[in-house]
């Protein structure tokens, strides 16, 4: 059974830049795939050569175990969610949503049933009248969800199309668009910035920096074992240790990351007990977020490390900004990290 | 804590700054302030003489006395309608400016598409001071050098002879009524001063609107099956039609009321411009000058309606 998507040394360049730079990567069939990085990293190109708006300047992009080079977007079984929805502004939502199969000639009973049939799945029923100009962020999303849907691909492209929405939405559209592809059973390839959108929808994300795949894994593989610098910070935000720090806690000279839910304060920093290692640090930074804190701790060394202890209680720790403190973690806690 | 040592106090009661905070305050009162010189000079000078002109369009010149005879008639209106060498000027003058629309819409669509969506913006900015520099010539000048052109003695004619076509243009002269003894003096010839003297006039609006289409929307088009073809009719087309609208404003109007290139490169028959400026002058009939004026008004008007009615502004 072929992969719905395959990528074999896929590179893409504009003149001296390469914006994506020997990518391979096998999305499964009924996936929720993400990619995820920083802007610039190259994870839109990639979505866009897979949706067929870019071609490869070298390697193999194939869907369904066909290679696709030079299949131009509109003959690829492949959808796309824009980040800015892209809805037609001159059509009313109904015919927005039924473009799919007004162009593929569809008669024009079956357009208006399943154009219906789409927007109760992203419960915009009797929305179809309205035009685009009068719906709100939310709304848009989820027509251009539902156009996007109604030629059943095989693969649906979301390009961070949560962005626009406030916290509360975003996260309830998260939801709904998880349970949608469950339903559905489409491949889903959804492309962001917030590794916590990327931990908490996909089945595997890969990590992109500056057009490669630093690491693709499961979520909780990425969050758990970090393999590189870049993707223990970017992913979860882990503390990471490096060179001269790192060689006198350990003794070993390689970067190595630790959580900051791992670390705990300590009075005999000075004396760690067997398998664990600490150092001294003074608080530069305390952040209540209710149910834990987050404190900034800069070590002699200069490094700044984050702490982070859950809330029991009303008294809270007493550890204020400005106060000296031992941290320390178990060894085992640690993830030694490839160098970058 | 240091606290400021000096605090920022406003300005002392100037005339200036008591002005400044009064039309700040009064902020619909400075608006209208501001937009009062434009409004006088659109109320009066333009609407006024606008409405003079109807005016006259109701009186009617006395036959024995070739005076205007300032009282409220119909009688040079059915003049207007009812001589069949008027009516033949109306649909003449109508006819030549539909078609030049056509045309300069044909033309000017490939032209401005690719400035808005293809050009590098090298190419752009070369593509669109060529479309704006023949406007900075006189307009006399090209029109005479079209009829340079298009003489028979012209490099036109000299062209074609060279590359052996001069059989087409005999047959495109021997077409009846748009032809004649040579293109000069020609309705063909006439048609092609006006597609040149226009078309930046399209060009430019629709470039400008065509450049409004967001990339997304044609990329999503394809996304979702439509073939180019499809594309450009579905989308592009629909979305560009105020630009078209804006532009074809422009051509028509512009021959409707146009009487120089009519005098200078063109066939015997007269067009509504020519009618108005013999009128008001040599004839002194103001009246019928009057509401030769009001016929490309009322047609303009008729235009834009059935442009809003079939959807050319919908995508504003």
């Amino acid at each position: 059974m072929p992969s719905a998507i395959e990528f074999q040394h896929a590179s893409r360049q504009f003149g001296a830049l390469r914006a994506v730079d020997d990518v391979n990567l096998a999305v499964e069939s009924g996936e929720f795939f993400a990619l995820l990085g920083p802007s610039g990293s190259g994870k839109t190109t990639c979505l866009r050569l897979i949706a067929g708006f870019e071609q490869p300047s070298t390697g193999k992009v194939l869907l369904d175990g066909a290679d696709v080079t030079g299949v131009p977007p509109y003959d690829r079984n492949v959808n796309t969610v824009f980040q800015d929805y892209a809805l037609f502004p001159h059509m009313s939502v109904a015919e927005n949503v039924a473009y799919g199969l007004r162009v593929r000639h569809a008669p024009i009973e079956q357009r208006r049933q399943r154009a219906a049939e789409m927007l109760a799945l992203v419960q915009l029923e009797g929305f179809g009248d309205r035009s685009p100009t009068q719906l709100s962020g939310g709304q848009k999303q989820r027509v251009a969800l539902a156009r996007a849907l109604i030629n059943r691909p095989a693969v649906l492209l979301l390009d961070e199309p949560l962005g626009a929405l406030d916290l509360k939405l975003r996260e309830a559209m998260q939801i709904e668009l998880k349970n949608l592809q469950r339903q559905l059973k489409i491949t889903f390839v959804y492309v962001t910035h917030d590794q916590g959108e990327a931990l908490s929808m996909a089945d595997r994300v890969a990590v992109f920096d500056r057009g490669r795949i630093e690491q693709l894994d499961t979520p909780r593989g990425l969050y758990m074992r970090p393999r590189t610098v870049f993707v223990a910070r970017f992913v979860g935000g882990a503390n990471v240790i490096e060179g001269e720090l790192a060689r006198r806690l350990t003794g070993d000279a390689r970067s190595f990351a630790i959580r900051p839910e791992m670390m705990s304060f300590t009075s005999s920093a000075s004396t760690p007990a067997n398998g664990v290692i600490g150092c001294d640090a003074t608080v530069i930074d305390v952040q209540y977020h209710g149910a834990t804190s987050r404190w900034q701790v800069r070590t002699e060394d200069g490094n700044v490390l984050a702490v982070v202890r859950p809330e029991l209680g009303e008294h809270g720790n007493s550890y204020a900004v400005g106060s000296k403190v031992g941290i320390a973690w178990a060894r085992e806690q640690m993830v030694m990290l490839e160098g970058h | 804590m240091a606290s400021a040592t000096a605090t920022i106090e406003p300005g002392a009661g100037t005339l200036g700054r008591g002005l400044s905070t009064f039309f700040y305050r009064r902020s619909t009162f400075y608006l209208l302030l501001l937009l009062l010189p434009p409004l006088l000079w659109l109320g009066t000078v333009y609407l006024g003489s606008l409405f003079a002109l109807l005016l006259q369009s109701f009186y009617a010149i006395d036959e024995f006395t070739a005076t205007v005879v300032p009282q409220l008639t119909l009688e040079t209106y059915r003049q207007l309608i009812t001589h069949p060498a008027n009516v033949d000027i109306i649909l003449r003058t109508l006819a030549m400016a539909i078609a030049v629309t056509l045309a300069c819409a044909v033309i000017a669509f490939p032209v401005a598409n690719y400035m808005a969506r293809y050009a590098s913006p090298r190419m752009k900015a070369f593509f669109y001071v060529g479309v704006m520099l023949p406007m900075w010539t006189s307009y006399l000048v090209k029109v005479y050098a079209w009829r340079l052109i298009l003489a028979k003695q012209g490099i036109l004619n000299w062209g074609l002879t060279a590359v052996g076509l001069d059989g087409v243009l005999e047959i495109a002269l021997a077409t009846p009524v748009v032809g004649g003894p040579s293109l000069a003096s020609s309705y063909l010839g006439m048609f092609i001063v006006f597609v040149y003297m226009w078309l930046p006039f399209m060009i430019l609006p629709l470039a400008a609107a065509l450049e409004r289409v967001p990339q997304s929307l044609i990329q999503a088009s394809a996304d979702l099956g439509a073939r180019p073809r499809q594309t450009f009719w579905g989308v592009i087309l629909p979305l560009a039609l105020p630009g078209l609208a804006a532009g074809s404003v422009f051509t028509f109007s512009l021959t409707l009321g146009d009487y120089i290139i009519p005098s200078v490169v063109g066939a015997p028959g007269y067009f509504i411009g020519m009618m108005v400026y013999q009128q008001q002058g040599t004839a002194g009939n103001i009246p019928l000058a009057a509401a030769f004026s009001v016929v490309p008004i009322v047609l303009i008007a008729i235009y834009l309606m059935l442009a809003k009615r079939m959807g050319a502004f919908d995508a504003l």
